[in-house]
């Protein structure tokens, strides 16, 4: 099975499907969208059975020198297996999401849509700097065009912000990019993480490749591109933007910053912390003050990728493992309510919370699935978002009990928002006749919900599955940073046991 | 060296200087009704220039086995390259030019003469390797250029744009000759291989004075910021083929000569000229950038680009290494590629009737009803912006590779930082074309030749150009190393 190039194969699908799509009418493109996607999952399906968990770090590698100056170099570990198995597994629902929402230029819509999945793949794969770097970047068009064609009211606006913020941050890392390969004498992924950088380089490498990956995370106070992008791209959109794209950030963290350059990232884990403590904390805060449901749901992802990036600079097994999880499961979750959004959006055109009420009366499998996925975001015991928030947050306790006090109100706050906003869509009279006279989920909107509820409860309650695949590469990644780490202000060692008692001493 | 040895390194240029003649005959005899096929018969020259220049740059030729004419003029590989980048947008310019002129019902004869004769100068341009050669190449190039920006003789833009391209290049030309005299004057000889040997301790003040008043004789052709002023104007004025022609061939020439003249007789004086190249990039990218942005013309917006990629070119140059000299012929080459492309969708943008559109205004919604054409320019925009995976990119990657590599970091952080003004307004036509609602207009269809320059130029923009970049970097390589073999 190495040798079959399954992952050049799964880039290809979708950009084939692009490009057929391109030349097809509107029910054409959107069945081959759909086919396309589809075929993707099912290779993935294959790739993470064929995936050896305790086999080698780096699996199914490609190596072809088809360019100058770098590689097509793909591969994968375990890491960038449950990211690829997550994009894989959301595109098909967007697409589903999209084919009635979607009426006009429905082929350029599904080829932006196809394009999108190939370079999301390209970036986990990618095992190459600079090959990294163009599907990295990428990506800026067809999120460009896809929020400014098909989105809402100020959707040019939120499209120029999405693009610049992100393009700013990434030339930054490509500078770094230039410099670390120049340093290295190479461009090989791999190889650069175990490469030493000088101490004193890092710290500049780090903040160009923070530069980056906060603005995509995105980490407070970069964050406000977010917001704005995700009201106004369509619901597919930014299922696809919350879903994957953030995860871009992370991944970054985890594959760059953090195992090429272990001292910096000690260096300046204090100001993630800082970061994240005020995202964590403000943005919760924000999200309580919402109208609009899409934004709260925006702002309560920013809360969320805090929890992630303390992790990850927690230095330790259980924040990097919680923050792979965390990842996937917002990944889910945060999609599945952008999805429950766009159902209700579909139907009444506006997002104002204040609209709604009371739905739980005439649409009661949409209260179901909507509180299944309230109640994993909010991190309740026995869904995806309890196992990595607990797995995070115990990470950076054995570094800092404050950054987790602070930290775990978030989760406290993520309770209040989301419950106050489930109570008031769900519950309630129903005040408006518009609104209470909406038909509950078809079976189309139950395909797409259900298999996600699914997979929520799956990683909920047995997490293995999902953890088994990046042990190892979390452990690779833990021995690298253990040069560096810094002390924390837990202290783990047991009180030395008291003198054995020598009354009248030694007979 | 005999002369015939001398003429058969000369041969690309021989063939053209003989065609052009020949053509201007045929032009003087048959009238305008031949312009056609004197058209063709130029394309023809200029294809067969091409082919006997290719064995140079096959054979990487370099050092005095290329030098023909007792040092004034070098057939090597550097010059290969850049003539054959010269040769393809000649023959594209004139290709897309026919539709255009006949509809204004003024396809003159002499377009095809003068466009072959500016490029013989352009080919004695990027061949020099003697002051005078450089000026007289120079000079043939620019007035034929002059004339060309006045084709369009009763067109009082046209004129306006011929006049002032022609005072302000005179202006150009002085300065550059004065400079050259101050050379002389300080090194005893116009040879590029004197000048170097001459120039390798500190330089004198008045040699010093001599290099700049050159710099910005040739800043001018190139038009770097702060030489810039004319190229809005000008771009604008003249006949959009003919802007396409001066956007695209005339740039790699004066970028080449300009690269030849720092690298070899100023090549021992890097600091001293460094200094000036990298304030003149910077303030390009910036400049080029900041303007484009309140342009509603496609051409003078299309002008500050041309601007903008000149900055970013420049910056390869800053590197004075030959990887940044091979950088910036990868990079030429690319841009080319865009700045074709580019004019020659402007040329496409025509309403019912066949009259031409230049208002950006008119490019709204234009995804609705040219989807085709659309599709092109957004690619040729997002190239241009330099965003990946398009083949924009990878120019700029390479010139600021070289940056980094000689460790420019600073320079480089800042010139990638100020893209990013840069892409502001290429997405602005993205917008108008896809997010805006149809202005409805410019509805009008265009011939074969124009689709066909233009898909070669998105074809060769599009991610498929990096399966080429092995292929021309190896050849910009050799070429490079062609300029810093002494």
């Amino acid at each position: 099975m190495n040798s079959f190039p399954i992952l050049s194969l799964m880039l290809a699908v979708p950009l084939i499907g692009a490009t057929a799509c391109l030349f097809a009418n509107a029910p054409r493109a959107r069945q081959i969208a759909l086919a396309a996607t589809l075929v993707d999952f099912v290779l993935g399906l294959v790739l993470w059975s064929h995936y050896e968990v305790g086999g080698p770090q780096w699996q199914f590698m490609e190596r072809a020198s088809i360019f100058a100056g770098f590689q097509w170099a793909l591969g994968i570990d375990g890491i960038a297996l449950v990211l690829i198995m997550l994009s894989v597994f959301l595109m098909p629902i967007c697409i589903g999401a999209s084919w009635r929402a979607i009426e006009t230029r429905v082929p350029e819509y599904m080829a932006a849509f196809l394009l999108m999945e190939t370079l999301m793949i390209g970036v986990f794969t990618a095992q190459d700097l600079f090959l990294f770097y163009i599907f990295f970047e990428a990506g800026l068009i067809p999120m460009y065009l896809i929020i400014g064609i098909w989105g809402g009211k100020d959707r040019i606006y939120a499209s120029y912000k999405f693009f610049l913020y992100t393009l700013l941050g990434s030339l930054l890392m490509l500078i770094a990019m230039l410099w670390m390969a120049n340093a290295a004498r190479s461009t090989d992924i791999p190889t650069l993480m175990a490469y030493n950088f000088p101490v004193q380089a890092q710290t500049w490498l780090w903040l160009a490749f923070f530069a980056s990956f906060a603005v995509k995370m995105p980490m407070w106070p970069v964050h406000t591109w977010l917001p704005d992008a995700h009201v106004q791209a369509p619901t597919a959109g930014s299922v696809i933007l919350a879903g994957v794209l953030l995860k871009m950030g992370g991944y970054g963290f985890i594959r760059f910053s953090l195992p090429m350059f272990p001292e910096g990232s000690a260096q300046f884990a204090p100001l993630i912390m800082a970061l994240s403590m005020v995202a964590v904390v403000y943005t919760s805060l924000v999200a309580l003050v919402q109208h609009d449901m899409k934004k709260l749901i925006a702002y309560s992802s920013v809360a969320h990728m805090a929890i992630v990036t303390i992790g990850l600079f927690a230095f330790n097994r259980q924040g990097l493992e919680g923050s792979v999880i965390v990842m996937l499961s917002h990944g889910l979750v945060s999609g599945a309510l952008f999805l429950c959004v766009g159902v209700i959006y579909d139907r009444l055109h506006t997002r104002e919370i204040d609209r709604y009420g009371g739905l739980s009366i005439n649409m009661p499998h949409y209260a179901l699935l909507f509180m299944l996925f309230t109640m994993a975001s909010v991190g309740l015991p026995g869904t995806s978002g309890f196992v990595g928030e607990f797995l995070s947050l115990i990470g950076i306790y054995q570094m800092s009990s404050w950054v987790t006090l602070i930290c775990t109100t978030g989760i406290i706050l993520g309770a209040a928002y989301m419950l106050y906003l489930y109570a008031r869509v769900a519950f309630g009279v129903q005040k408006n006749a518009d609104a209470a006279a909406m038909p509950d989920l078809s079976a189309r909107e139950l395909a797409l919900l259900v298999p996600i509820a699914l997979a929520v409860l799956w990683m909920g309650v047995y997490p293995e599955s999902f953890i088994a695949p990046i042990r190892a590469d979390i452990a690779h990644l833990e021995a690298r940073l253990a040069q560096a780490k810094p002390a924390g202000d837990a202290r783990l060692t047991a009180p030395r046991p008291a003198p054995e008692a020598t009354i009248g001493g030694p007979r | 060296m005999s002369w015939m040895a001398s003429l058969r390194l000369t041969v690309a240029e021989d063939v053209l200087s003989v065609a052009g003649f020949l053509l201007l005959l045929w032009a003087g005899w048959a009238g305008d009704r031949a312009a056609k096929a004197i058209g063709w018969a130029a394309m023809l020259a200029l294809v067969g220039a091409a082919v006997v220049t290719l064995p140079a740059l096959m054979n990487g030729a370099m050092g005095p086995g290329a030098s023909a004419f007792y040092g004034q003029y070098a057939d090597d590989a550097f010059a290969a390259f850049a003539k054959l980048l010269i040769y393809a947008s000649a023959i594209g310019c004139l290709l897309i030019a026919p539709a255009f002129f006949a509809k204004l019902g003024q396809h003159r004869a002499e377009y095809p003469v003068l466009l072959l004769l500016a490029v013989l100068g352009m080919g004695l341009m990027v061949s020099a390797t003697n002051l005078i050669t450089l000026y007289i190449g120079l000079e043939l190039n620019s007035l034929a250029a002059y004339v060309m920006a006045a084709m369009l003789r009763g067109n009082e833009r046209s004129a306006e744009a011929g006049l002032k391209y022609f005072v302000l290049g005179a202006l150009a030309s002085g300065i550059l000759l004065f400079g050259m005299s101050l050379t002389y004057g300080f090194a005893g000889t116009t040879s590029f291989a004197g000048i170097h040997a001459a120039f390798h301790g500190p330089m004198q003040l008045g040699a010093t004075f001599g290099m700049v008043f050159v710099l910005v004789g040739l800043g001018f052709k190139m038009s770097a910021v702060p030489m810039h002023m004319w190229t809005p104007d000008v771009y604008e004025g003249a006949p959009t083929p003919v802007t396409t022609f001066f956007s695209t061939a005339p740039k790699v020439a004066a970028m080449a000569l300009t690269m030849r003249v720092l690298l070899g007789p100023f090549g021992a004086q890097v600091h001293s000229w460094q200094p000036i190249i990298i304030t003149a990039a910077l303030a390009s990218i910036v400049v080029g950038a900041l303007g484009a942005i309140g342009q509603r013309n496609i051409k003078r917006l299309l002008a500050y680009s041309s601007i903008n990629n000149v900055g970013f070119i420049l910056i390869g140059l800053a590197a004075a290494t030959p990887a940044g000299a091979a950088a910036m012929l990868v990079y030429l080459a690319i841009y080319v590629a865009m700045s074709l492309g580019a004019f020659v969708a402007v040329l496409m943008l025509k309403d019912v009737d066949g009259n031409q559109l230049e208002d950006i205004g008119d490019l709204a919604g234009l995804s609705g009803q040219r989807k085709v054409l659309s599709a092109c320019l957004a690619m040729l925009m997002f190239s241009l912006a330099g965003i990946p995976p398009l083949f924009g990119f990878w120019g700029k990657f390479v010139v600021f590779q070289a940056a980094v590599a000689a460790g420019l970091v600073p320079l480089a952080a800042i010139g990638i930082a100020a893209s990013v003004i840069g892409a502001f307004y290429y997405l602005k036509i993205v917008k108008l074309m896809y997010f805006d609602e149809p202005a409805g207009r410019a509805l009008g269809k265009s011939g074969w030749e124009h689709q066909a320059v233009l898909a070669i130029c998105a074809a060769f923009v599009s991610p498929i150009g990096y399966l080429l970049t092995k292929w021309l970097g190896g050849l910009a390589a050799v070429a490079a190393s062609a300029l810093f073999h002494t």
